[in-house]
């Protein structure tokens, strides 16, 4: 009877608060998508970046890198201003959060912008991809990065659907340690072998991909990496 | 025989036990007085070790860098003993009598008393050791001579405990004691003058944080942030978890709710609130100062009506209500009305988070529309907010918004 009873009263709770307005005018919806609208200026509504040149894509990289980078932001190993602001006071458990969600949305990509380079130097730029320059120390990025440059989990991040100038920005950057990662930091090493016109090829021939239609990240372990990143555990 | 031998031996484990148990309640009180008196915003350098110092402090004299306070013996405070440790706080000097910048808040912990002191001393012993050198103070000449802190001490240091007033409550006293000593409220909502002091007679007047570009407001002024007509509730709200349905925290206040305020006790908040409650004056809000012509400040409060539609009134609403806690009302908000527009300028550049809390662990955000919207629209909006519904800001021009595009971030 009493077991009765505290079935009644479940069932009046779930009533209840399946009647119970959504969402009145005086609050905004308990969503992350609500409390993400400060991101959403700069990297779209659903993560998929805008058309400013500087703000990338965020949506369906994988969880752990995204957390990884909130984290850096926070810390101030990777140098961003308006980033290290926005997240200097937040908790890491907020974070992973935030990574979880923009990782876990797949909004539909905006086509490639047309490139603006020579075909030469988009073909170096293929070359550098696919087969890296090994005279160099230059691995190819899709050691890493995949086969089609989605990215793998739990912490490398896809490199299609970037802008040119994001992409190269972001390898001056590890050049310069204005962006650090974890010990070993192997884009740093990465970015310190390329010379300024092989920065641009990269930048270059990436921005010129589309987005696959699936953009997820392969399963962690896929590849074997042709050098050690502190970020992605083994 | 043996029992009467093992009877002594009891007592001995029984009375170490009691003396851990002790230690460790001295700990967690020093850990807890620690938290109130935020020494870890200053003593720690985002992601390294707690307490290692290093974390550059710029200031209009030069940059400072905070020191190790971990127990090693070299590099730390491994050496130092509890009557040194409190003649720190109390006296603002190292144990050699060597004399300290006032960017540690001596003016402030003189008040802490000698019990307080030593549960902190207890905790901070208690930490993970770091071997990590100090930094040299990058001071400019000649302000890079400790001698001339002895004319800062002078004129603006005042030695001594807090003395409670025996005319107020204990509740009262307990609030006025961690507002005005460990709490050290008063560097930046005491106006800074051009020697880097804070005067007494100003105590809590509000003034421009140098370097940061933030303007910290008057705490006794209810045009400012003086709280005598908020509830003790919504003072308590702002401070233990940043948000509140009056308004939230931002700029450097977030710092301090993150790193400190919010991990305090519901008595003490509450007692904080009871103090600042009684601070803040009624008075009614005057004319302010303007240099911007008439006709100039009607076109930008028109144009700052559209720019408001079209960018804050989602949540902000049309009416400047907002949907409090998470996005702040603007009507009636003293904090963008203030005579100094810096803050309100610098949220719309900005944007921001309340900091992260245990009360509001997942805050919604403002975006930063420094890259969205010119400076004349920045002016506009920002005039319109500080006029709009019955606000009584003056009108900001655009050069002030251009002037704060380079203010620092961190």
């Amino acid at each position: 009877m009493r077991r009765l009873t505290g079935i009644i009263a479940v069932l009046g709770l779930i009533l209840a608060s399946r009647t119970a307005p959504a969402q009145t005018a005086d609050h905004p919806p308990d969503t992350m998508a609500a409390r993400t609208l400060a991101c959403a200026a700069c990297h779209g509504p659903e993560g998929q970046g805008t058309d400013n040149d500087y703000f990338p894509r965020l949506a369906g990289k994988p969880a752990g890198y995204l957390f990884n980078q909130l984290l850096a932001f926070k810390q101030g190993r990777r140098r961003y201003p308006p980033m290290n602001y926005l997240l200097q006071f937040q908790s890491d458990e907020y974070l992973h959060a935030l990574a979880a969600y923009f990782s876990a949305l797949r909004p539909p990509p905006a086509p490639p912008a047309p490139p603006t380079v020579s075909d030469a130097v988009l073909a170096r730029g293929r070359t550098l991809v696919s087969q890296g320059d090994p005279a160099h120390g230059v691995p190819p990025c899709s050691g890493c990065h995949g086969p089609k440059l989605t990215g793998m989990e739990p912490a490398i991040p896809g490199l299609v659907g970037l802008h040119a100038s994001y992409i190269s920005a972001q390898l001056g950057a590890f050049r310069y340690g204005t962006r650090t990662a974890a010990a070993p930091d192997c884009m740093q090493i990465v970015a310190a072998s390329l010379t300024e016109g092989d920065v641009t090829a990269v930048a270059a021939w990436l921005a010129s991909l589309p987005v696959p239609p699936d953009p997820s990240p392969v399963p962690k372990g896929t590849l074997t990496m042709p050098l050690a990143c502190g970020s992605e555990p083994k | 025989m043996k029992l009467r031998q093992a009877m002594p031996l009891l007592f001995l484990v029984a009375h170490t036990a009691i003396a851990h148990a002790d230690d460790q309640s001295q700990i967690a009180k020093g850990e807890y007085l620690a938290r109130a008196g935020d020494c870890i915003a200053c003593h720690t350098n985002p992601g390294d070790p707690l307490f290692s110092g290093g974390l550059p402090m710029p200031t209009p004299f030069g940059t400072l860098f905070s020191t190790n306070i971990t127990p090693d013996p070299d590099t730390g405070i491994g050496t130092w003993n509890a009557d040194q440790f409190y003649g720190a706080l109390h006296t603002g000097r190292f144990p050699d009598g060597g004399l300290m910048y006032p960017a540690m808040p001596y003016g402030s912990y003189t008040k802490v008393t000698r019990a307080d002191s030593d549960a902190m001393f207890a905790y901070l012993r208690s930490v993970p050791p770091v071997h990590r050198q100090n930094k040299s103070d990058e001071l400019r000449f000649p302000y890079d001579n400790r001698e001339l802190i002895l004319g800062w001490r002078t004129l603006f240091f005042s030695q001594g405990e807090y003395q409670p007033d025996p005319g107020k409550s204990a509740e009262w006293n307990r609030g006025a004691y961690l507002v005005e000593g460990l709490g050290h409220c008063g560097m930046c909502h005491t106006p800074i003058n051009a020697l880097g002091g804070n005067d007494a007679s100003q105590a809590f007047q509000g003034g421009l944080i140098p370097m940061q570009n933030w303007y910290a407001p008057s705490l006794t002024s209810n045009k400012e942030a003086g709280l005598g007509e908020w509830s003790i509730d919504e003072i308590v709200d702002l401070l233990r978890t940043g948000v509140s349905r009056r308004g939230a925290v931002y700029g450097p206040m977030a710092e301090v709710v993150y790193d400190s305020l919010q991990y305090l006790n519901d008595a003490d908040v509450r007692a904080m609130a009871v103090y600042l409650k009684s601070l803040g004056q009624g008075q009614p809000p005057g004319a302010q100062v303007s240099n911007i012509p008439v006709p100039e400040s009607s076109l930008l409060l028109s144009f700052g009506q559209t720019v408001y539609q079209a960018h804050c009134a989602a949540c902000h609403q049309s009416d400047g209500r907002g949907m409090p806690p998470q996005y702040p009302p603007l009507a009636a908000n003293p904090s963008i009305q203030m005579q100094s527009a810096v803050n309100p300028i610098r949220m719309v550049l900005n944007g921001g988070l309340p900091p992260g809390t245990q009360g509001n662990p997942q805050p919604f955000g403002m975006p930063p529309f420094a890259q969205i919207l010119s400076d004349d629209e920045v002016a506009a909006v920002v005039t319109y907010i500080r006029a709009a519904w019955g606000n009584h800001g003056a009108p900001v021009s655009s050069i002030e918004a251009n002037a704060l595009r380079s203010a620092p971030l961190d």
